[in-house]
């Protein structure tokens, strides 16, 4: 199948619905923009059922109820039943904190599948700081356990970074006694609001190496027991991760005001043309906009990326990544090994000062 | 490792799921923040787990269906069984 401009079109598979950027915290490495959408913007429920209908029909199989925090919409439980409907699987990312009890079990009760809970660290102090929330830590934790009450499946995800890099042992040790199927260990990526903390946040090379260590060891001994899925911190890296599985291959991300982006950093390169929810079905978005064609496929590569022969592996890393470390969003990202730019990344993560967090607000 | 007995009743967790998509082109297991794409065979056995039936049963009928030597296809179907109870696809 090819897009009118002879580029191959592919299937979406995952749908991450930011159905708000309201939060009650403020983690200074939040993924959503500088300048957050406001409630007047944000889409109504009819408008996320019609979405939801349309990403099944193109083929998304899992819609990520996300934000901001979730919780905060008033009709999240009429927008999980809409999702289940489209029929999508259905998985709710949650702070933890926000979310009722009552809220949780109608959602179970219209078809949720799965739930995904951010914890900040294993020490209460430490985490409610990080969460720039009181209170946050015991609130998340009582949340976990009344998902596990009502059967549904739980992942724990943890945002790594200098200030709780050294207990990701503890951290899963927490997940496993919160009865986690499944951990996500996330170190932190350098956009927006991290970027802002990025020398607050940053670890040191030997905390990186002892962390991926420590999780391969975690590995293995929980092995049959709990999944555990780790992103690798790309400073220290030599090659590029495979940003969203490729530009407009395999998943989309929708705005609390419905524009529609091939990852959720997007925005932050300028010059691409999002098209929203509003003015245009999923369909005609994901093939024709201008921004999922923009770093479709191979032809926009420069060298080194154009001849190497894992272009079709990495496709290049990250477009936001080249853009915000080179100022040219076609550039090969400079976590590469073969970037010319490469060095420049030993550089910035050399730069770590405890200074205050920036908070997301 | 999660070791599978014959008489072990395999079946699919709450969070997991065996779905027909056209668009995807055939079944896939969808399972938290992860979607996999079985081979025929897996398909089969995992059409089976129903919390019905035993690993024994479910042997016996594919070995009837494919007229298979029955001990390879309860070998095989352990096998798979065990890998998918390790990612918390299954439930023993």
């Amino acid at each position: 199948m090819t897009a009118g401009n002879g580029q191959v079109l592919y299937k979406p598979l995952g749908l991450l619905a930011e159905l708000t950027h309201r939060c009650p915290l403020g983690c200074p490495y939040c993924s959503n923009p500088i300048e957050l959408e406001r409630r007047s913007d944000e889409l109504d429920t009819a408008t996320w059922t019609r979405v939801f209908r349309e990403a099944a029909g193109l083929g998304v199989l899992q819609v990520h109820l996300s934000g901001g925090e979730p919780g905060a919409r008033r009709d999240l439980v009429e927008i999980a039943a809409a999702a289940h409907a489209a029929p999508l699987y259905t998985n709710l990312i949650t702070s933890g904190v926000g979310l009722s009890k009552e809220t949780l079990a109608a959602l179970a009760e219209v078809g949720l599948d799965h739930v995904q809970i951010s914890i900040q660290d294993s020490k209460a102090a430490s985490a409610d700081h990080i969460a720039g929330y009181k209170g946050a830590y015991a609130r998340k934790n009582a949340l976990a356990a009344e998902v596990v009450r009502l059967g549904l499946p739980l992942t724990i995800n943890m945002v790594v970074h200098r200030a709780n890099i050294e207990r990701i042992d503890e951290m899963v040790e927490q997940a496993l006694e919160l009865g986690a199927s499944r951990i996500e260990i996330a170190h932190v990526q350098y956009y927006g609001w991290a970027l802002k903390n990025r020398a607050a946040l940053m670890p040191r090379r030997e905390q990186v190496e002892r962390a991926v260590g420590a999780v391969e060891a975690l590995r293995a001994k929980h092995h049959g027991r709990i999944v555990i899925d780790a992103v690798v911190p790309d400073y220290y890296a030599r090659f590029p991760k495979p940003c969203v599985g490729g530009w407009g291959r395999r998943s989309l991300n929708v705005t609390p005001s419905g524009r529609v982006l091939p990852c959720h950093a997007a925005e932050s390169i300028p010059g691409l043309e999002f098209w929203s929810v509003r003015d245009h079905s999923l369909h005609e978005i994901w093939q024709s906009s201008p921004a999922f064609n923009a770093f479709r496929g191979t032809d926009w590569m420069p060298e080194p990326c154009i001849s190497c022969a894992r272009r079709d592996q990495d496709f290049g890393g990250c477009r936001c990544q080249a853009f915000l470390l080179t100022g040219d969003a076609r550039a090969t990202d400079p976590v590469c090994h073969l970037s010319p730019r490469h060095a420049m990344l030993a550089e910035l993560a050399s730069v770590q000062a405890d200074e205050p967090y920036v908070y997301r607000r | 490792m999660n070791t599978v007995s014959d008489d072990s009743v395999p079946r699919l967790p709450r969070g997991v799921r065996l779905v027909d998509s056209a668009a995807q082109g055939g079944m896939v297991l969808l399972a938290p923040e992860r979607v996999f794409k079985p081979d025929p065979i897996a398909i089969e056995i995992l059409k089976r787990c129903t919390g019905a039936a035993t690993v024994a049963a479910i042997a016996d009928e594919l070995a009837a269906a494919y007229s298979a030597p029955r001990e390879r296809v309860l070998g095989d179907v352990k096998t798979l069984l065990g890998s998918l109870a390790d990612k918390q696809l299954l439930e023993l």
